[in-house]
């Protein structure tokens, strides 16, 4: 299977563990991953300039069409992002004339023909929970994760909730598959505060803080997630906070695709385990 | 005479602009008027990590950078192919052209013996390196004028130094061929060189030469009988063979002589030759004295770029050598464009016509800032929204040929030119995660104002009602301002509420604050009724609008279908429009 990945801006320079977890676990899973030309989804120019926003994200959904592939994003911003944008041309049949005007020069033309797919819906919708169970060949032993799902994938729901089952439910399945037990937190789906880090960082480490404390009084041993902004967010700002001391009990957080990845028995250093700010290499101990 | 003049001044301007353009790199910053270091402590700092690099390990990876990205330019390899056969062709093609030809009297003739510039292999290879050159002005010009690649820009810098490198080549591509037809320079050759035996001789040579070395006689035309042939060739070879190979091994001057041949007599008795000479030499040190000025520069700077980043790194070298580097670094710019063509936001130039968030366009912004020219309120504010319009996705920087870190200096450049004062908008945008990521790095106090910039300047433009008690009066409310909203399907929804406060009642940023109404202004609910209202000032200068995360809560629990959130991104859309007018009058007026 061949996808065009929406790489997020942020995974070169600050989580480029990201990518090279994504790219061990989907490569064996048989999926290629084509993304050259893909620039950003327009995510943070949402509210400074909607059409750009729009004009963003529509070229890549382009590109992917005219390359004849679906479109893969492993960030919940860019998810939400693609998602809106292509919700916003199917039903505005102006703005996407508009926006066709200036994807010709490139001989580029947005149709809507083009599949917009988290990576844990690949994971369970287009791999299937099946082929990763075959794949699957260590599990993780008293292992308590709180799942964090991160805004864009479950907000707002009638963009991105119509598929049976929801994402939050796939999330869930497809983290028990690697034998890791889910601890229920009560603030599960709130924002990680990545949105105001650089505009206001105080509320946005109060948000954070928060969610930390909870998962902790929860029990929990881990984060796990799956966007780049939120593991940002949750690994290398919670590590500025603990520096700094403004949290005193942390809680490391290990991204899906190297949890995934380690149960799939792939070498931790491939999966830039060690690139984690917050060290995160005593979730080895817990393999079976 | 002119010959030497010319060269001499050609030189003179050359020496003292290379001068000025390297004490730039000392001289200038961006950080004016405050200067972290003089220009001399620049200059002391940059000669000690010379000598410290050289006595060092390191020498070994200068040469490493010098052969692999210098001498065979992997970098541009690495961006495309055609492109590096494109430069490898100029590069190389008018480097040997330079040492054989144009230096032959300090280098060729001093190495070979019986050098002459019309034997073989010097007359064969001079015309191989040019064609090798021509190859790269033929692909450079398809890849400029004819290939349409969407924000790939052409200047006039780009302009000029194709035409000086094409009217250099041409000439001299027309010189050899004037000179291989010429009877005038044929004539004077013989009475130099020729020892003759009567008339009948003279004639041999000169049908020889007619015949096989594409001279145009006023006196014979082809076809000769074998004979006379013969016996000028016995003249050629006590002669002339010594230093005249076939003129068909100069392949692009003889090909070019052949298309002269109709006209080459008239145009030889009017002085064709001395024209075409006079014509090249101007070019060429044309070309030597605008070298320092014009895009061709990079021929020194880029190679020192690539030298001097191989072995630097912020936090290790000394602050006032990345100084000077990055004035370098803009000079190393040729302005390809391959920064442009992977940036990640390149797209949206199309939709925010500042060509300020075109990295390969921001530089000529940069070099106007680094020189400290001044520039109107309105001019900053633009440069400063194409730096701030950066995902910081580092693309940029990795593909550049030249080697320069330009996502270091975005972000340098960025900082310092925020520092002037300017409110920015984008600062309340995710824009900014990075700046906060790197908030370490920069002095507290001019990280915040950045922040709070923005928030006061909105509170300054949008004034309207700013007591507390002041009474909401039919006046202060704007049609066109809900009118805007109600045209577009999500904004519209404002209209379906009833003030539930279920919204503010969710948001986590409300939940966050005691007493939200004493940081946030007004909180979501509030926002959307004041919207109803018609009160742009009210809404546009809530800290709660600026602070909304975007995380959606608010609009899923909304029992009314109000899209609360896309109501507050449109709202603050608004706000910047009115921002930017805003902006754009007092630039005007100032």
């Amino acid at each position: 299977m061949k996808l065009a990945l929406q790489r997020c801006c942020t995974t070169p320079i600050f989580l480029k563990q990201y990518e090279t977890s994504t790219n061990a676990v989907l490569g064996r899973l048989g999926v290629q991953l084509t993304d050259e030309a893909l620039n950003c989804c327009g995510y943070p120019l949402k509210s400074y300039n909607y059409k750009a926003y729009v004009l963003a994200s529509a070229r890549n959904l382009s590109i992917a069409e005219k390359q004849k592939v679906d479109i893969m994003t492993f960030c919940n911003c860019c998810y939400g992002t693609l998602k809106e944008v292509d919700e916003r041309l199917r039903e505005d049949p102006a703005l996407c004339a508009e926006i066709n005007g200036k994807l010709e020069q490139e001989a580029l033309k947005y149709e809507g023909n083009v599949k917009i797919q988290h990576i844990m819906e690949v994971f369970y919708h287009e791999l299937g929970s099946d082929r990763i169970r075959e794949h699957i060949v260590k599990k993780f032993k008293g292992l308590k994760i709180a799942v964090h799902y991160g805004c864009h994938i479950l907000r707002p729901r009638e963009l991105v909730q119509f598929g049976a089952p929801g994402t939050a439910a796939v999330f869930d399945e497809l983290v028990a598959m690697t034998g890791a037990d889910l601890v229920p937190w009560q603030l599960q789906s709130d924002c990680c505060g990545s949105p105001l880090w650089g505009i206001d960082d105080d509320l946005s480490a109060a948000l954070t803080r928060k969610k930390i404390e909870n998962a902790r009084a929860s029990g929990a041993d881990y984060f796990c997630l799956a966007c780049s902004y939120c593991q940002v967010q949750l690994d290398r700002v919670q590590k500025r906070l603990l520096d700094e001391g403004r949290i005193t009990d942390p809680m490391p957080s290990i991204l899906f695709t190297q949890l995934l990845g380690l149960s799939m028995g792939i070498d931790p250093d491939v999966l830039g385990i060690q690139e984690n700010q917050i060290n995160i290499s005593p979730i080895l101990d817990c393999i079976d | 005479m002119i010959f030497n003049i010319s060269l001499y001044l050609s030189l003179i301007i050359f020496a003292l602009g290379l001068t000025f353009k390297i004490s730039t790199w000392f001289r200038y910053n961006f950080q004016s008027p405050s200067k972290p270091f003089s220009a001399w402590e620049r200059f002391y700092a940059a000669m000690g990590g010379i000598m410290a690099t050289f006595f060092s390990g390191r020498v070994l990876t200068l040469l490493r950078t010098l052969l692999l990205d210098v001498f065979c330019q992997r970098r541009i390899m690495r961006e495309s192919r055609l492109r590096w056969f494109m430069h490898m062709c100029l590069f190389w093609g008018f480097t040997l052209l330079l040492l054989m030809h144009a230096l032959e009297g300090m280098f060729t003739s001093n190495l070979f013996e019986d050098y002459a510039s019309t034997l073989n292999p010097f007359l064969f290879l001079r015309n191989f390196f040019a064609f090798v050159v021509f190859v790269g002005i033929g692909i450079a010009i398809y890849r400029r004028f004819i290939q349409k690649t969407p924000r790939f820009f052409t200047n006039a810098m780009d302009r000029y130094a194709l035409i000086i490198l094409a009217v250099i080549m041409m000439s001299g591509v027309f010189l050899e061929a004037a000179k291989i037809g010429s009877f005038e320079r044929y004539s004077q050759m013989v009475t130099d060189y020729a020892d003759f035996d009567g008339e009948q001789e003279q004639k041999a040579l000169e049908a020889l030469w007619v015949e096989d070395f594409g001279v145009v006689s006023p006196n014979l035309t082809s076809p000769f009988d074998k004979e006379l042939l013969t016996r000028g060739h016995e003249l050629h070879e006590m002669n002339c063979a010594a230093c005249h190979s076939r003129p068909q091994w100069a392949f692009i001057g003889y090909g070019a002589a052949v298309v002269l041949r109709p006209v080459a007599l008239p145009l030889d008795r009017l002085g064709l030759v001395t024209l075409l000479w006079t014509i090249h030499f101007l070019a060429c040190f044309i070309g030597l004295a605008y070298l320092p000025f014009s895009r061709m520069f990079h021929i020194l700077a880029s190679p020192l770029n690539l030298l001097a980043n191989s072995v630097m790194e912020k936090g290790k070298s000394h602050p006032a050598n990345i100084i000077t580097l990055q004035m370098m670094a803009l000079d190393a710019c040729t302005h390809c464009g391959s920064c442009t063509s992977r940036c990640s936001l390149a797209v949206i130039f199309e939709e925010i016509p500042n060509p300020n968030i075109l990295p390969s366009e921001k530089i000529a912004s940069l070099k106007t800032l680094a020189s400290g020219k001044p520039l109107s309120e309105h001019q900053m504010t633009v440069i400063q929204e194409g730096l701030y319009l950066c995902t910081n996705c580092y693309r940029c920087t990795s593909v550049c040929p030249a080697g320069i870190n330009l996502q270091e200096l975005w972000f340098d450049v960025r900082e310092a030119v925020l520092k002037r004062g300017h409110p920015e908008l984008l600062v309340l945008t995710p824009f900014s995660m990075y700046r906060g990521l790197l908030s370490p790095n920069l002095a507290e106090a001019d990280y915040h104002r950045a922040q709070e910039q923005p928030i006061a300047g909105i509170e300054a433009v949008c004034s309207a009602l700013s007591k507390p008690d002041d009474p909401i009066k039919p006046v202060h409310m704007d049609r066109d301002f809900k009118k805007q909203l109600l045209s577009s399907a999500n904004g519209s929804t404002f209209s379906y509420c009833f003030t539930c406060i279920t919204c503010s009642s969710v948001c986590p940023v409300v939940r966050n604050y005691p007493n939200p109404s004493e940081v946030l202004g007004m909180t979501p609910h509030q926002i959307i009724r004041a919207t109803a209202l018609g009160l742009p000032d009210l809404v546009f200068r809530s800290r709660m609008l600026w602070y909304c995360l975007g995380c959606y809560q608010c609009q899923d629990a909304c029992p009314q279908a109000v899209r609360v959130a896309d109501v507050l991104f449109e709202l603050k859309n608004l706000a910047v429009v009115r921002m930017k007018n805003q902006n754009r009058q007092t630039g005007e007026i100032s």
